[in-house]
């Protein structure tokens, strides 16, 4: 039985995709050392999507079509996505996602392995607005769709449940290195919290020119929070230079469980010592596991039948913990609070209560 | 210049070998999938036989033809985008019957340059418009400043950076970095099934050789001998009293609209448009597909662009982690081991054997500008 692996392993993506893949074939090979799934060994087709969209569409449909696998686990970007989705609902794929994303989607075809943004967001800024008694919010973001909704979100909440203000909000080209006017204009408006979406490779140039210009993220005047920056960003931002934020994710690689503590040594393994665990790595994780659970509970392969096992399938060996599948094929999962240290690693603060219920089309929020 | 004097015996037979290759060949050998395949990869050669004619011809390097790619096929795109977002599609939607990332993008009103693209006839006319007038543009403010080579090369990479940095940050309007995605119908006929991909196949192959009859022809007009005099030896055909920058932009104008074509066919058929295939990246590449096929062969530029994209995607379903040095090399051997590309291997190496056609030294090859 086959499974395809879609994942850019060249171009600008391949630093963040790499996690993903490594993760996939982790759980792969986990799952075919206990015996495979229905009693037959997996195997991994893996194609590179080459940070090319059309690309990315080209291989979908050879996995689908040609190869004929049974899942795909792939894309990182929501570009990316969005060019196989046409594909995957005309030959009835599954595809499992790992990224964080905006919402607004819903396929069929499709299982969201990771968070999409109400619940990403809401969480963490009802926790800085209680804990941190925040009341003015500047935004920024890199200029695409997902910081853009995120932000949209984000403005909502903080304007309509959380009675602050947003003093700003403002977008740079993805590769932007240049943030020193909207470091002046953040000294200038002093918000409590700077509200940063700042992806791939801006994020060194913003974190390190943050630093240079005198703001001490410890001393939290003002405190940064993001929803972008997991452990692999921060090897390329350096732990010193990021030291004091917070991030807001489902998962950290510091969780204290023994999921995650088998997890993080078995990846360790395989890959090397000086691996780091994002938030997305384990989403990919997740997804071999979850398609084996719903291929158990179907018992078949057949993707019609996995899809309609799906909802409600869970997953108690998970390393962020308990998920389960919602009906709108997103998972319930908690949110966390990490506090950047100086090694690069999060140190978990705050993680709610309950599961998050995800709700890609928030009523209230659009 | 006489009709029958239009093809010589070798071109016909090349013409010829071409369309049984794309048109009987490709689809008994091909499945569905591989065929929609080459089919995309034909997209290319559009571009390619507009660069032998600017550049293997009037030596203009444009490293920007993915621009012109990409007009063509956001003009394509915009219209099939328009007819998947009917109100009872969208009705999920803040405001319905507007593109989906239009919506994301917190715009409620279709904006008044997407309204024209309503309509087909519009549309089809735009695909050929837009690019030779935006090409008009370029060329004019380049060639009547006797700007050229190189530099008029990096300044149309430069206009192919600024493509894609408009349009990603433009992306109520564009789509940005997304791209127009999920495109359904063209005039209520669905192009995602695979009959409607091979139909699409056929259409872009026909065009293909429209494009290619059209290029030889200006290649064998008095025109195309002033393109290439000027190649050689522009101050000598501007000292015989031609007008060359108006030559240069004419024959830039249609390069542009070939690759126009070519992005239309481009959107059908892969069923999106993104930036990444404006950018300098995809541009470059295009040359590359021009250059292995040979730069001053036009039936050259259509193999080149078959082999270049047929390497890559069996480089990268066999080694997804090796696959771009395999492309590498090839792109080294072919600009070390045979500068003159596909079409010059031929002309030395099988045409004396195969004794087609008299022999015909006047083709030599010239050397690199």
């Amino acid at each position: 039985m086959q499974v395809g692996i879609l994942h850019s392993i060249s171009g600008t993506m391949s630093i963040s995709e790499t996690g993903s893949v490594q993760a996939e074939k982790l759980a792969i090979e986990q799952i075919n050392a206990q015996g495979g799934v229905l009693g037959r060994k997996i195997e991994t087709i893996q194609e590179d999507g080459a940070s090319d969209w059309p690309t990315f569409a080209e291989k979908a449909r050879k996995l689908l079509v040609n190869d004929k696998v049974a899942s795909v686990m792939g894309c990182w970007t929501s570009a990316s996505r969005k060019a196989v989705l046409p594909v995957f609902e005309q030959h009835n794929g599954m595809l499992y996602y790992p990224t964080f994303y905006e919402g607004l989607e819903e396929s069929p075809n499709v299982i969201y392995t990771g968070q999409e943004a109400t619940q990403q967001i809401i969480a963490g800024l009802d926790w800085v607005a209680r804990e941190k008694g925040a009341k003015s919010f500047y935004l920024l973001g890199s200029d695409y769709i997902w910081p853009r909704t995120s932000n949209k979100i984000a403005r909502k909440h903080i304007e309509d449940k959380l009675g602050g203000e947003v003093v700003g909000e403002e977008y740079y080209p993805l590769g932007h290195t240049q943030f020193n006017s909207v470091i002046n204009k953040i000294r200038l408006r002093k918000p409590d919290v700077i509200y940063a979406i700042v992806v791939g490779g801006s994020n060194v140039a913003f974190y390190k020119q943050l630093k240079a210009a005198g703001i001490d993220m410890t001393e939290e005047a003002p405190l940064l929070l993001t929803i972008s920056v997991t452990e692999d960003e921060i090897r390329g931002i350096g732990g010193e230079n990021i030291e004091g934020a917070y991030a807001c994710m489902k998962y950290f690689q510091s969780l204290e469980n023994e999921n995650n503590q088998e997890f993080v040594a078995a990846f360790k393994e395989m890959w090397g010592d000086d691996m780091v665990i994002g938030d997305v790595t384990q989403a990919a994780y997740l997804g071999p596991w979850l398609w084996k659970a719903a291929v158990e509970k179907a018992g078949s392969f057949d993707v019609d039948k996995v899809r309609e096992a799906s909802p409600g399938i869970e997953l108690a060996s998970a390393p962020e913990g308990y998920v389960k599948i919602h009906e709108n094929h997103h998972l319930w999962s908690k949110t966390r609070v990490g506090h950047a240290l100086a090694d690069g690693q999060y140190e978990v603060v705050f993680e709610t209560d309950d599961l998050v219920e995800p709700d890609p089309f928030p009523e209230g929020y659009q | 210049m006489t009709k029958t004097s239009f093809l010589k015996r070798d071109e016909a037979v090349g013409l010829v070998i071409l369309a049984l290759i794309i048109f009987v060949v490709f689809p008994v050998m091909l499945d569905d999938f591989r065929l929609n395949l080459f089919g995309k990869y034909l997209t290319y050669a559009f571009v390619a036989i507009g660069l032998v004619l600017c550049w293997g011809a009037g030596g203009i390097l444009s490293l920007g033809q993915g621009v012109f790619f990409g007009l063509g096929g956001y003009c394509m795109a915009m219209f099939l985008k328009l007819e998947a977002s009917t109100p009872e599609a969208t009705a999920i939607q803040s405001t319905p019957g507007i593109p989906d990332f239009m919506d994301w993008n917190q715009i409620s009103a279709l904006p008044i340059w997407w309204q024209p693209f309503n309509s087909f006839a519009f549309t089809l006319v735009a695909i050929f418009v837009v690019p030779a007038a935006f090409a008009f543009v370029i060329g004019y403010a380049m060639f009547r400043r006797r700007v050229s080579g190189v530099y008029f090369a990096i300044i149309t990479q430069a206009i192919a950076a600024i493509a894609t940095i408009l349009i990603v940050g433009q992306q109520g309007y564009t789509g940005g970095v997304n791209g127009i995605t999920d495109l359904r119908t063209l005039m209520g006929w669905d192009i995602r099934p695979d009959g409607a991909k091979t139909t699409l196949y056929f259409v872009n192959g026909v065009l293909l050789f429209v494009c290619l009859l059209v290029a030889m022809a200006i290649r064998k007009s008095k025109f195309g001998r002033v393109l290439v005099a000027m190649r050689d030896a522009e101050d000598r055909v501007r000292f015989s009293g031609y007008d060359v920058a108006s030559f240069k932009i004419f024959i830039f104008c249609v390069g542009a609209m070939m690759a126009s074509v070519g992005g239309a066919m481009f959107t059908l058929q892969v069923g999106f448009m993104s930036p990444t295939i404006v950018g300098i990246v995809p541009s470059i590449e295009m040359v590359i597909f021009c250059a292995v096929g040979g730069r001053h062969s036009l039936m050259g530029a259509v193999y080149g662009a078959l082999l270049v994209n047929w390497a890559k995607t069996t480089f990268s379903e066999s080694f997804p982690e090796l696959w771009l040095f395999g492309l590498g090399a090839l792109f080294i051997a072919v600009v070390m081991a045979f500068p003159n590309g596909l079409a010059g291997l031929f002309d030395d190496y099988i045409k004396p054997r195969l004794r087609i056609g008299r022999a015909a030294p006047a083709t030599t090859p010239q050397p690199a500008e």
